[in-house]
């Protein structure tokens, strides 16, 4: 297990550089600078633009820009913001919370509906339930988010005005952010209903962005399940007498959830992606919102900086995973 | 009453457009502390038909039988509730790859558990102490070494004589009338397959517990077995006593299992195989299934479908049961000798 870990640790650093270099090269990429953003439409003297330039470090050739970039970052200074002068990562920080909020839930919500949609396709294999499930789990899984997110703010917040359109919480309330958490802020300033507003807010954007996982989970539950029914240990577990459900929960369910918990891994990266569009077309005041602002007005440290914490997160994520893995399987355990 | 009184059991699979009958009208009965020995190559319906003592033929398959009782409980027809308080305690089964038959997820010790909680005395059902210090005396009833320590045991932590003990720990330790071993040696290395072997039986002589051995293994039959069922393509096609079925088979099918023996070569430059294979759900033949492969066939044999005949418990599914000397009979040389004149 530690010599695995050190493996995994010791691979993080060529894509770390990747990442940096991918980030950094992209962003360049893009026409324009954030000195033609300031300028605006009316241009600017040359002069000035020269000074400008050469204030933010951009009148350097691009290589040395790279790697004053790269020896900034290894000394944990990820720059500020052009449009802002915050901190990137400090705006990071305050704005993540509600990424993880959102993310989190969408995650909860494609677990808890994809995880027993997978298993009730695999026990009812080749039934209206398993074409049903199959079925929506495919359209789910093909519905790009900007269009998905939309039918749902038109049918359920205009047509049936159950839940906001757009935003975190209503205007009305004004809770301290002292976690950064909405759910957990208004719950400690002891205003139900801001809790309320703030859950009722979450809702549609946790559904956009958790219907592709909840695709993915489900059809994966499934194929994972219809192999494992198929052991002799089950038949075994079978033969024992045990009940069914037992022996679906206890046997079955446990080894097929070995792969499942991988890609359950693996949608966080998606979740993160997912998140930009989500939270872009919500108004979710999120890292994804954040990054576009920074993409939009050629905000290199922003783009930068987020990219590469949002990657960091996101190596993370799956090498806890991965752990996981070994917590759930045995034999790896003691491999 | 024998413990099990099984008649005309069928086991189909159906798809949309064929229909496979796996066993085909096999009758079986087992007294209790009897050792029935079902012999027959791959294919031949000895594992569908276990299963389906059990209940644990899944859709597509489908089981019938004009009689199915184990211990005066009509199996047929069976409320799953009722199913499952005959199997796994009164009715128990291990298997061919016992390392595949254990869940790797799950302790030796939870494994072993799991069964007592469910079919255990009430002790056992209500203490999960009662259980575990009764999962430690199984494992020991089994011969495993060190026992203790083979509790905390995952499976891939065992070598397959040991899960294999393991597996007969588990069936055992509900104390079963009727134990059903299907192929319980032959994944594992010559050397341990007699280990195990003489454990099973040791323990079918403490328990008096009847036992089903299916296998392919003549020899192992043989030196075990009361009585013997012959089994091809789905259908029984001799049974009876042993040492007698296999000193005088009946069956022109059983005579050729033992001239394929190793042992009956010796006096030939090469084994003495059967020619061809066990027809499947699309090359089944008409007449008499052996007819293809059966060094006697004569025309007869090719259109009519023989039907299991004899005294009773002595059955052999040929229309020329063979004779004390191992020749056909029932005018058999005469229609030979016809059909020679006709071609």
């Amino acid at each position: 297990m530690l010599a695995f870990l050190l493996r995994r640790i010791v691979l993080i650093v060529p894509t770390f550089i990747g990442v940096t270099l991918l980030a950094f090269a992209l962003i360049h990429l893009i026409p324009g600078d954030p000195v033609e953003n300031i300028s605006g439409e009316r241009g600017m003297d040359p002069a000035r633009r020269e000074r400008l330039l050469h204030e933010f470090g951009l009148d350097k050739p691009l290589p040395v820009q790279y790697i004053e970039y790269v020896g900034q970052v290894l000394r944990g200074n990820l720059g500020t913001s052009l449009t802002t002068h915050e901190d990137v990562s400090t705006e990071f920080l305050t704005l993540f919370p509600a990424t993880i909020e959102l993310a989190f839930f969408a995650l909860l919500f494609s677990v808890i509906v994809g995880l027993p949609a997978g298993i009730v396709a695999a026990i009812k294999r080749n039934t209206v339930a398993d074409y049903a499930v199959m079925g929506v789990s495919l359209t789910g899984y093909s519905m790009p988010i900007f269009w998905w997110a939309l039918l749902l703010i038109l049918f359920f917040s205009v047509y049936l005005g159950w839940t906001p359109v757009s935003g975190r919480i209503s205007v009305e309330y004004d809770v301290p952010a002292t976690t950064g958490f909405m759910l957990i802020d208004t719950l400690r300033s002891g205003d139900f209903g801001a809790f309320r507003s703030a859950l009722s807010h979450l809702i549609l954007p946790s559904i956009a962005l958790g219907t592709i996982p909840l695709a993915v989970i489900a059809r994966m539950t499934r194929s994972s399940m219809l192999e494992v029914l198929r052991e002799d240990y089950v038949r075994t577990a079978r033969a024992k007498g045990l009940p069914r459900w037992q022996v679906i929960v206890v046997h079955a369910l446990r080894n097929a959830l070995i792969p499942v918990i991988t890609v359950i891994g693996l949608q966080v990266g998606l979740l993160l992606s997912g998140a930009i569009l989500t939270e872009t077309i919500f108004s979710w005041p999120g890292v994804g919102n954040w990054l576009i602002h920074g993409v939009q007005s050629r905000d290199y440290p922003v783009v930068q900086g987020g990219i590469l914490l949002i990657a960091t997160i996101v190596i993370t994520v799956n090498l806890i995973v991965d752990m996981l893995y070994g917590v759930i399987n045995p034999r790896i355990r003691h491999a | 009453m024998p413990l099990l009184d099984i008649a005309g059991l069928t086991v189909t699979f159906s798809t949309d457009a064929h229909q496979f009958i796996a066993v085909d009208d096999v009758d079986l009965t087992i007294d209790e502390g009897e050792v029935v020995g079902v012999v027959g190559e791959s294919g031949s319906g000895k594992s569908v038909m276990a299963l389906s003592l059990l209940g644990l033929i899944d859709f597509p398959g489908r089981v019938g039988a004009r009689r199915m009782t184990f211990a005066g409980h009509d199996l047929r027809g069976i409320g799953d509730r009722e199913r499952r308080d005959l199997v796994g305690k009164d009715i128990a089964m291990i298997f061919q790859d016992p390392l595949a038959s254990l869940d790797p997820c799950y302790t030796v010790a939870h494994q072993l558990m799991e069964a007592l909680a469910v079919h255990g005395t009430e002790r056992e059902r209500s203490s999960r102490v009662a259980r575990r210090t009764r999962a430690l005396e199984l494992l020991q009833q089994v011969e495993i070494p060190d026992a203790a320590a083979r509790l905390n045991a995952y499976p891939h932590q065992l070598s397959g004589g040991m899960a294999q003990r393991v597996m007969i720990a588990m069936a055992i330790s509900c104390q079963p009338r009727l134990l059903i071993a299907d192929e319980p040696t032959t994944a594992l290395d010559v050397t341990v397959q007699a280990q195990v072997l003489d454990l099973l039986l040791r323990i079918q002589r403490e328990t008096h517990m009847a036992l089903i051995l299916i296998t392919h293994d003549l020899a192992i039959v043989a030196e075990t077995a009361h009585r013997v069922i012959v089994m091809y393509a789905g259908q029984q096609v001799e049974t009876g006593p042993l040492p007698e079925v296999f000193e005088t088979p009946a069956h022109p099918y059983t005579q050729a299992l033992l001239a394929a023996l190793p042992e009956s070569s010796r006096d030939h430059a090469r084994l003495q195989a059967i020619p061809g294979v066990v027809p499947g759900a699309h090359d089944r033949p008409a007449g008499c299934l052996l007819s293809p492969r059966c060094r006697y066939a004569v025309a007869r044999c090719h259109r009519d479908e023989p039907a299991l005949l004899g005294p009773p418990g002595r059955g052999a599914r040929c229309h020329f049961r063979l004779d004390a000397q191992g020749h056909p009979t029932g005018g058999w040389a005469l229609e030979r000798r016809v059909e020679a004149i006709e071609t």
